[in-house]
Formats: structure tokens, sequence, C-alpha cells
């Protein structure tokens, strides 16, 4: 292969500019970092709201929760990203939509955010109902029976119990955020991805620049992985499902 | 696990260093009979699919000309060519690697990419310019500032605007469309108030738009851009021929009537007309026919 290997491409200044390759590379990452993290949190807050009402014994709440995770489980992410960056805000009135589509600060942060959360959400929302299903139903009787309320049974029986279990698969979303915000490139977020093909483009040592890449994403997830794998550490009930006898 | 990771990403750039470089282009061809030729599927009208999905465009014409210069150098009877779609990301390496013999798209030349491959004579040289709203009013630069400014992922036309002599100090919003087509859905949906981009794609787009009346290409040259067929590097017997074979075209006046078929009458599919004038940079690039990059083209004064 006729390949011009340059490693130091990272050092070297861009075309049209005083930063460098890796100060570009250095820029997405931090994008890349806070729409995650952003997106994580709306996930786990929504996901664990609908993950638990699907659960209740109120037939239309549930249908609603179900309904919630089908839809965002069954479109694929670059579309719905495509759907609220372009056709959401033309359902707006004028006014509104030309402030969003124009004015509104960080209008692509905060659409990429929004999505990928809902996107997650519902897979969280998903774990949340297996985790707490899992439980045996004598749980539920038996915070009843001390006199709870629904609520107080879920927030001081069943959640408790049902997030520890749940916790090996909620590490595999946290890492998975990471990766899909990649998607966030299609809609104009200066992350990673985005700067990964900025730099391929501008420097033509696309092999280079795909592998810092590869690292950087590994490094993210690995990360998440050893954070979550603390968690799981910490909150474990002895001799119970995920604790040690 | 990591340390895994790290062996095999390694492992994966050895592979690439051991490939040995590949033989001269036109042994290949020689022994194998056919040529493959790197085509684009919407670089309109350089190089793209018709209704049928057959490449047809500007460059593939001037291409299927090398082609026959090769036939002939080889006293070849027949020879084959396969056409392998590429895209802006794809195309530098399949070219290196050996998949690709000759590029026929709309790739401009630079010096970072002269490191890698070789261009033919510049044959078409495009203006980087913007697409705004007739409504809008916008005649130059200095109206964009604070306005949100479409451009393509993988394009540094923001960086031309900052760099410009008149887009210093101003501040530009930028959005950037993962391919063209969504860049412009930016400025159809009035995301942006303006697209940057190569003029002769903006003219593309307008042409295929819903409302072509609604749009014009207004402002400064931010950039000038010579585009050219691509080779292989260091392969001075097939690059030889190549240049040969452009600059008999260009002499002859092929070129000229080509530029005429695809940029100043009715193409396919649609049979719309782009009414794109050769600019003065591309008269002059084929007067005295030359590789220089793009770097030479737009020396600061």
């Amino acid at each position: 292969m006729n390949y011009h290997w340059n490693w130091g491409i990272f050092f070297e200044q861009v075309k049209n500019g005083d930063e460098t390759y890796l100060d570009w590379l250095i820029t997405g990452f931090g994008w890349t970092i806070a729409v995650s993290l952003t997106a994580w949190i709306i996930a786990l807050t929504l996901g664990s709201v609908i993950g638990t009402l699907r659960t209740t014994p109120r037939g239309w709440v549930v249908a609603l929760g179900n309904a919630w995770v089908e839809f965002f489980r069954n479109i694929p992410l670059l579309v719905q990203m495509l759907l609220w960056f372009f056709v959401v805000p033309e359902l707006l009135p004028k006014d509104l939509s030309m402030w969003v589509k124009q004015d509104m600060p960080a209008k692509e942060f905060i659409t990429a955010s929004v999505c990928l959360g809902l996107f997650t959400s519902a897979r969280i929302a998903e774990q949340v109902r297996a985790g707490i299903q899992s439980l045996p139903r004598g749980q539920l009787y038996a915070g009843m029976a001390m006199g709870f309320t629904l609520p107080q049974t879920y927030r001081y029986v069943l959640l408790p119990m049902a997030f520890r279990i749940i916790v090996p698969p909620l590490t595999s979303e946290f890492m998975s955020v990471f990766k899909n915000s990649s998607v966030a490139f299609a809609i104009s977020v200066l992350e990673l991805t985005f700067q990964s093909r900025q730099m391929q483009e501008d420097s033509e040592q696309g092999i280079e620049t795909y592998v810092a890449v590869t690292i950087l994403y590994f490094v993210c997830a690995f990360i998440a992985n050893r954070v979550m794998g603390q968690i799981e550490q910490r909150t474990r009930v002895p001799g119970y499902v995920t604790g040690k006898h | 696990m990591k340390r895994n990771a790290l062996v095999l990403v390694a492992s994966i750039a050895a592979i690439g260093f051991a490939q040995s470089a590949t033989a001269g282009t036109l042994e290949k061809v020689q022994e194998s009979g056919s040529i493959t030729m790197g085509i684009r599927e919407s670089s309109k009208p350089l190089s793209y699919l018709d209704g049928d999905q057959k490449p047809i465009g500007y460059h593939i014409d001037i291409c299927n000309g090398i082609v026959e210069a090769v036939k002939v150098k080889l006293k070849l009877k027949t020879l084959k060519v396969v056409h392998q779609p590429v895209t802006s990301q794809n195309r530098i390496p399949l070219v290196t690697n050996g998949t690709v013999d000759i590029e026929c798209g709309s790739t401009t030349n630079n010096a970072a990419r002269q490191n890698q491959v070789a261009f033919a004579p510049t044959t078409f040289v495009s203006n980087v310019r913007m697409a705004v709203k007739k409504s809008s009013g916008i005649k130059g630069l200095s109206q964009l500032s604070g306005k949100p400014v479409a451009t393509t992922t993988g394009t540094t036309s923001v960086q031309l605007m900052r760099a410009h002599e008149k887009g210093q100090g101003l501040d530009f919003k930028e959005v950037y469309g993962k391919d063209h087509a969504d860049a412009f859905l930016m400025l159809e949906t009035d995301r942006a108030v303006a697209f940057v981009m190569d003029d002769n794609l903006l003219a593309g787009l307008i042409v295929g738009s819903k409302n072509p009346g609604e749009y014009e290409i207004v402002g400064e040259v931010l950039n000038v851009e010579p585009i050219a067929i691509m080779l292989r590097k260091d392969d001075p017997q097939f690059q030889g021929l190549v240049n040969a074979a452009v600059r008999d075209m260009i002499k002859s006046g092929e070129v000229d009537k080509l530029y005429k078929k695809w940029f100043m009458s009715p193409i396919p599919p649609k049979g719309e007309n782009l009414n794109f004038p050769m600019s003065e940079k591309l008269k002059e690039a084929l007067k005295s026919p030359n590789d220089n990059p793009a770097e030479q083209y737009n020396v600061k004064k």
C-alpha cells in the first residue's frame, strides 16, 4: 500500500487556523462527554419513572409507558436525530420555530442530548420494569402489610432492590450512550466523530485519525464500565443476587 | 482487555505497512485486461449516476478518453472497465491500496493530498461561494455576522470565511449537514441563512430543488479549488500516459466540447441545465495545463 504515514499529524496546525489537529480531537472529545452525560441524566430520570409506571396496577398508565418504550425503541437513532432537528421545529408556531432554528443557544447540543436521552430512556425503562418484576411478588405484599402506601412500597421496598439487580445491564447502557452519541454528528454537534471526519478531510491522514478516535471512544466506554463496576461493588447486598455470599 | 485492544490496533497498522507497493498500473491492466474507475454517485455534473444507475458526467467522459489511450498504448482489443463507487472518505485509501486505478470524481487537488496521490492536469476549477435565499437580501460575508451559516461535514468552508479579509472579527454560527443534501435542507428550512460550498455544487443543488427561482449564488470567492482526476503516486509510466491523454483532449478542443455538454446544456436524468459558464480560472488552467495544488491558486496577497 502506498500510504504516506505521519503519526506526528496530531501536532501539526490545521489548514486555515492556528489550532492543531489534537485541539480538534480534544474539543470533539469534550462535546462527546457533554452530550453523553446530559443524555444519561435525562435517560436515567425518565427511564426510571416510566419503567416503574409500567409495573403499577393502573392499566392506562401501563399502556402509556408501553407506548413510550415502543415508540423510542422502534425508530433508528439516526432517524430520530433528523426528526428532532429537521421536522419537529416545522410543527411549531412560526416565530417560535424561527427562534428554535436560528437563535436558540446551543440548539444542536440540546437537540442531540434530548434525542439521545429519550432514546436511551426507553431502553432503561425496559430494564427497570424487568428488575421490578424479577422481585418475588411477596415483597409487594409485605410492603402493603406493613401499612405502606403504594408509592412508599416502591420507594422503600421494591426500587432499592430492583436497581441493584439491574446494575449490569445499566452498565452496558451507560457505555452505549457514549458510543451512540457519535450519531449526533449528523445534526451538527461538533463531537468526536464529527471532528474525525473533519480532520480526515483536512489532513488526508485517515488511518491515523481513525486509530486515535477508536482509542478515545474505547477509553470513554471503558471508564464508564469501571465507574459502574465500582457502583455495583459498593451497593451490593451481601447474600442477595448480585452480592457475594 | 485494554492491552489486547492496543495489540489489535497495532497489528491492523502493521498489515498496512506489510502490504508491498503495487506494481505499475499499466502492467496490472495488461495482465488483468481490466481497469477500475472510481466514480461518485452524486457529484453532479462531474460524476454521478443516471436514471439507470450508470455512471455519467464530465469527468467520466474525460476518463473514458484516458481509457481509450490506455487501450491504444497496450494494443488491447478490449479493455473491461470496472466502476467502483467511492465517497469523499474512502476515495484516497482506495486509490493508494490499489482498489481503484483512476478516480473520476470531484476531488480537489491540494498539497496534503499530493502526499498520498497524484493528479492529472486540472480539468475543472470551482470557487467556494455561498447560496442564499433571494428574499434574505444577503449579498456578502459582512451580512452574515451572528447568523447561522451551513456547510457540509468534512469541509472547511467556515474556516475559509474566518480567514477571508472581510470575515475577520465577525462571528459566524456554523451548522454542518452530514452531506450536501442535508446542508441544503438547512438553507431551505431557514436553519441557516447561507450555504457555503463549491459554486458548481451549489448550482446543481439549486437546479434540483423545489423552487430553483428562490435561491442565488452570491458573495466573495472564499477559495479557488482546482479539481482533477486522481491516480496513484509514484507510477511515472501510467501518470505520463494520463497526462498526455488529458493534454491531447484539452488541445484538440474535446474538453471544451465536453464542458458545453455538461455545464451549458440540459443533462440527464431530468434534463435540467446548469447554465454554468466556464470561469476565468478554468480557462487559464486549460490554456497551460498543470497539476498545481489549490495552495498555488490562493496565494495571499
